[in-house]
């Protein structure tokens, strides 16, 4: 028996040496005392899983799995919502939106930011775990200034660095697909594993969008983002009252009982008191002549 | 049996103590998370772009800035890059036989193309014949380059605001 321990004993100082995680380890060891006999096969897999859920919780998805389901996302929206295929007022948005992205708090997004005027009446906005901002021509009908349509993008750009979107998946399926991620991500798929995959993926993009587009995110949740908007705004310059004039429009222009901010997000009203909390004190909106010219020229006639 | 158990009970916690005191990989050493990793002359958003980096490539850290570290890229190019765009994870971007292993123990490992994968996207493409994909693919080629933006605020009179900048 203690002949038999020597090789154990040396396998275990080299993986010491090499180990990158407890898991590694724990499997190892566990296969080493598996094929010496000396651990039953069932009682090997129970310590493999015991280890494994552990390690499981700690997880997250990376950008790059979220940049798959944000495109997807933006691929429901879009199919609920028509684009509208103007590249001048597409690119005036990104100019604006993507300026603010760069200054926010996660710049660094794995396919970076992009914006897209969604051709609709409707007063309504998304933004995909990814990076993807949509904002309708309605939305736009509610901006007077360039600093009013920075604030609707910076709102959406803080959903997205709060990471609402990611937090509308349910807590069941967030435990599944990890599971299912971190099971399969080391195999090279079989058709089986990529339709197991693919409803799990599924699921999760139902999860969001139906938070995303038909109930809406916590009341609490679009505060965070407007407190946060204000505070981007200010880094690149642009005037914070821009959100609340934006918000005064909002209020004429929504319809009762709309489909779009109407019931997915507090009411204007709501929002402008919550944004006046912390010694926000509204004024005017001050923005150079030019500035107010290019945005009359891009969106004079959305 | 109880030998066995005190071996592997053993190597667990040294192994805990190991991941405690450092890990595998160089402390100071961060992966591009992100397809393109800008660096930049100054720790701000303003700051002009000295190199590009790609998904998976990696820099040695000097020093953090805030959200900003001071990278030095294989060459000897220095810059900042802002820390949502690194990971202290091994970013693999082609799985062989010897990374599958360890690639399943999660934590510290990313798989590039596994998972939610461009070939889930297109099996669930397939199934949901009605989403629209081409518009999504449209506007991620929708770019404003760090030029554009400085001219563009130039323009407008938008100032950033001073200390403000990260």
């Amino acid at each position: 028996m203690k002949m038999k321990l020597i090789p154990l004993l040396l396998t275990a100082v080299m993986i010491l040496a090499s180990c990158q995680t407890l898991e590694t380890a724990t499997s190892i060891a566990t296969t080493i005392g598996e094929g010496a006999g000396l651990v039953s096969s069932s009682q090997a897999e129970s310590l493999r899983k015991t280890t494994k859920a552990v390690a499981r919780s700690a997880e997250e998805f990376t950008p790059e799995q979220e940049y798959y389901v944000g495109r997807s996302v933006g691929a429901v929206v879009l199919a609920k919502y028509p684009a509208y295929d103007n590249g001048k007022i597409n690119q005036y948005l990104n100019l604006i939106g993507q300026t603010l992205a760069q200054a926010s708090d996660m710049p660094g997004i794995f396919g970076g930011y992009h914006f897209l005027i969604l051709n609709s009446d409707d007063i309504n906005a998304f933004a995909t775990p990814s990076g993807l901002v949509f904002v309708t021509r309605g939305l736009l009908r509610c901006c007077r200034s360039e600093d009013a349509l920075a604030a609707v993008l910076a709102h959406e750009v803080c959903h997205i660095e709060l990471r609402h979107g990611m937090q509308a998946i349910e807590k069941a399926r967030l435990t599944e697909a990890l599971t299912t991620l971190a099971a399969e991500s080391a195999k090279t798929f079989g058709s089986r594993e990529v339709a197991a995959l693919t409803e799990t993926f599924g699921g999760t993009i139902t999860d969001i969008t139906k938070t995303m587009i038909d109930k809406g995110y916590s009341r609490s949740s679009e505060y965070d983002a407007d407190n946060k908007a204000v505070e981007l705004l200010k880094r690149v310059g642009y005037d914070p009252n821009g959100l609340v004039d934006m918000l005064v429009t909002m209020k004429k222009n929504l319809k009762a009982g709309g489909l779009d901010f109407a019931k997915t997000h507090p009411s204007p009203e709501n929002r402008i008191t919550e944004i006046q909390k912390d010694g926000f004190k509204y004024m005017a909106v001050k923005a150079t002549a030019a500035r107010q010219s290019r945005f009359q020229q891009a969106l004079g006639n959305i | 049996m109880t030998r066995v158990g005190g071996i592997i009970f053993v190597v667990i916690s040294s192994c805990l103590f190991f991941a405690a005191w450092g890990p595998a990989q160089a402390p100071n050493k961060m992966n591009i998370q992100i397809m393109d990793g800008q660096v930049r002359s100054a720790p701000s958003f303003l700051g002009t772009i000295v190199a590009r980096l790609t998904y998976g490539d990696s820099v040695d850290v000097i020093k953090d800035e805030g959200a900003w570290k001071k990278v030095a890229l294989r060459g000897g190019v220095q810059g900042w890059m802002h820390s949502s765009a690194l990971t202290t994870k091994s970013i693999i971007l082609k799985a062989g036989a010897r990374n599958v292993q360890t690639s399943a123990t999660g934590g510290e490992i990313a798989l590039a193309g596994k998972g939610f994968s461009e070939e889930v996207e297109k099996k669930y493409k397939s199934l949901n014949r009605n989403l629209d994909y081409a518009w999504v693919d449209r506007m991620e080629k929708f770019q404003v380059s760090p030029e554009q933006m400085q001219a563009f605020l130039k323009e407008g009179g938008v100032t950033p605001a001073k200390g403000g900048v990260q």
